[in-house]
């Protein structure tokens, strides 16, 4: 018995469920591998919109991703997904510069009846490390650290906005390389280290 | 060389996509029932429609899995699923909770401690919790919207009202994360507190109703219950007859047409590994079977 169709349905998979654990464990690394895309759209990001994006999720890129009209193409091509210009109407989000990231009130948070109709927000930073903050809350035993540079000053605060919100909220992702974690909304910072 | 004849796992990737989908937020927002476009599967409802479109949607080549029915492998609700996913996805399977990596069940939550590498799948007929108590769609998801849980509270209390203690034994709510009011399926009460804490992820599809939900792993998960009442596990009080567990969920069978009856753990895997490691059946005096608590 062959089980079949090779390539895509198990690379998609493969992407799927290192983003799943990803969720289900905050701030823990996965790797995602990453497919060929232009620049400044990373591999592994156009992986994770090969295998979860599609007509039904609207997609916005930020200025740097926008700017390449390579990427757009790249993007309707491989995932039929409309992209938007209003960060709010977006399913998913692409940010390829993290310092100029619209606030995260510019993104669908979801209603108190649907929080689940918000916006996934990708982010490509250049590396874990440098200042760090500490996380708890569902899917880690104990609190976690985690790192990553670049991002916006006040990063920390907009995640403590966003708890706020609860259920309401964004989810982020962000990727450097082939690694890959999530700060789903459900998270809370409890320390800046 | 020969054309695919299954997409792996049955779906078609357009709707893997959107179950996906539909699990990260359900992951990201613990306990919240996130709607999704349920697809005909080639099984009646009842058989685990919900249960079967997860493990279809997070399955990969690499994943070993077990399916289980109240606990037993062997039941053709559990064989039959089996078999839909070693024919489409030709993933290896297993009876063993500890080799599985995605254990799909049916109203159990295995004995043995599950780990973080594991995924459980839950079946599930009804995901509202509020149903029972208010049947309109959009009551209950106001109710959710505004944490209104009084009336779940007010049936239990009625309950202890009525029978000197909380009566639901079955699907027994709880509580994820200190928001959302959860039904965790028809596991019995005494499956309630594997629930809390586990260190696998716990997903639930229910395929009728179209809803997933999800416990993240470490997450605490709380049976509603009131300080003059607490909650309480329930098991008969005897061991198995076959290996002697005095811990594990017992199911009461009829051994004969005279309708004697016995104890056996309804973890079959369970019962089986400890008869392997040469546990037995205690020594038969049942009216002398030390109580315990
Ligand atoms: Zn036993």
């Amino acid at each position: 018995m062959t089980a079949l169709n090779p390539d895509p349905a198990f690379a998609s998979q493969a992407a799927f469920r290192a983003l799943m654990e990803a969720f289900a464990r905050p701030g823990e690394m996965r790797t995602l591998r990453g497919v060929t895309a232009p620049a400044p759209l990373a591999p592994a990001t156009a992986a994770l919109v090969q295998s979860l994006a599609d007509y039904e999720t609207p997609v916005w890129l930020d200025r740097s991703l926008a700017g390449a009209p390579a990427v757009a193409e790249w993007i309707r091509f491989h995932s039929n997904a409309p992209l938007v210009t209003d960060p709010g109407d977006a399913a998913f989000a692409l940010v390829a510069d993290p310092h100029t990231m619209p606030d995260f009130a510019r993104f669908a948070p979801g209603s108190e009846e649907y929080p689940d109709r918000s916006t996934t927000v990708v982010i490509q930073v250049e590396r874990f490390c440098g200042r760090s903050f500490s996380i708890e809350g569902p899917g880690n035993k104990t609190a976690r650290s985690l790192a990553a540079e670049p991002l916006p000053d006040d990063f920390v605060e907009r995640l403590h906005a966003n708890r706020e919100l609860f259920p309401r909220g964004i989810d982020l992702v962000l990727i450097a390389g082939e690694r890959v974690t999530a700060l789903p909304r459900s998270i809370r910072v409890v320390m800046e280290t | 060389m020969s054309a695919p004849v299954y997409n792996f796992a049955y779906l078609d990737e357009q709707t893997k996509r959107m179950i996906r989908r539909a699990i990260l937020k359900a992951i990201a927002i613990p306990g919240y029932q996130v709607p999704f476009a349920s697809r005909e599967m080639p099984m009646p409802y009842g058989w685990g429609t919900g249960g079967v479109q997860v493990t279809a949607s997070i399955l990969g080549p690499e994943d070993v899995l077990k399916v289980i029915d109240q606990g037993s492998d062997d039941t053709t609700n559990a064989v039959s699923i089996r078999k839909f996913f070693t024919k489409t996805a030709g993933v290896r399977t297993t009876t063993s909770t500890l080799e599985a990596t995605v254990i799909q069940t049916r109203h159990r939550i295995p004995e043995t401690p599950l780990s973080e590498t594991q995924v459980l799948v839950y079946q599930v007929p009804i995901p509202e919790p509020l149903r029972f108590l208010e049947p309109r769609e959009t009551e209950t998801r106001r109710m959710h919207a505004l944490s209104e849980y009084g009336l779940m509270h007010v049936k239990l209390y009625e309950d202890i009202a009525r029978h000197g203690h909380i009566a639901t034994t079955y699907a027994y709510p709880v509580k994820v994360d200190e928001r959302y009011v959860m039904d965790p399926s028809p596991i019995p009460k005494f499956d309630n507190p594997k629930l809390s804490d586990c260190p696998a992820l716990q997903l639930f599809g229910a395929g009728r109703e179209k809803r997933i939900y999800a416990i993240p792993p470490y997450t605490r998960v709380v049976s509603l219950d009131f300080e003059d009442h607490p909650f309480q596990p329930y098991r008969h009080d005897a061991q198995c007859e076959l290996c002697g567990a005095a811990d594990s969920y017992l199911d009461e069978v009829i051994t004969d047409d005279r309708g004697s009856r016995m104890f056996v753990c309804s973890d079959t895997d369970y019962c089986e590994t400890r008869r392997a490691m040469g546990y037995a059946a205690p020594a038969r005096n049942s009216d002398a079977e030390p109580a315990r608590d």
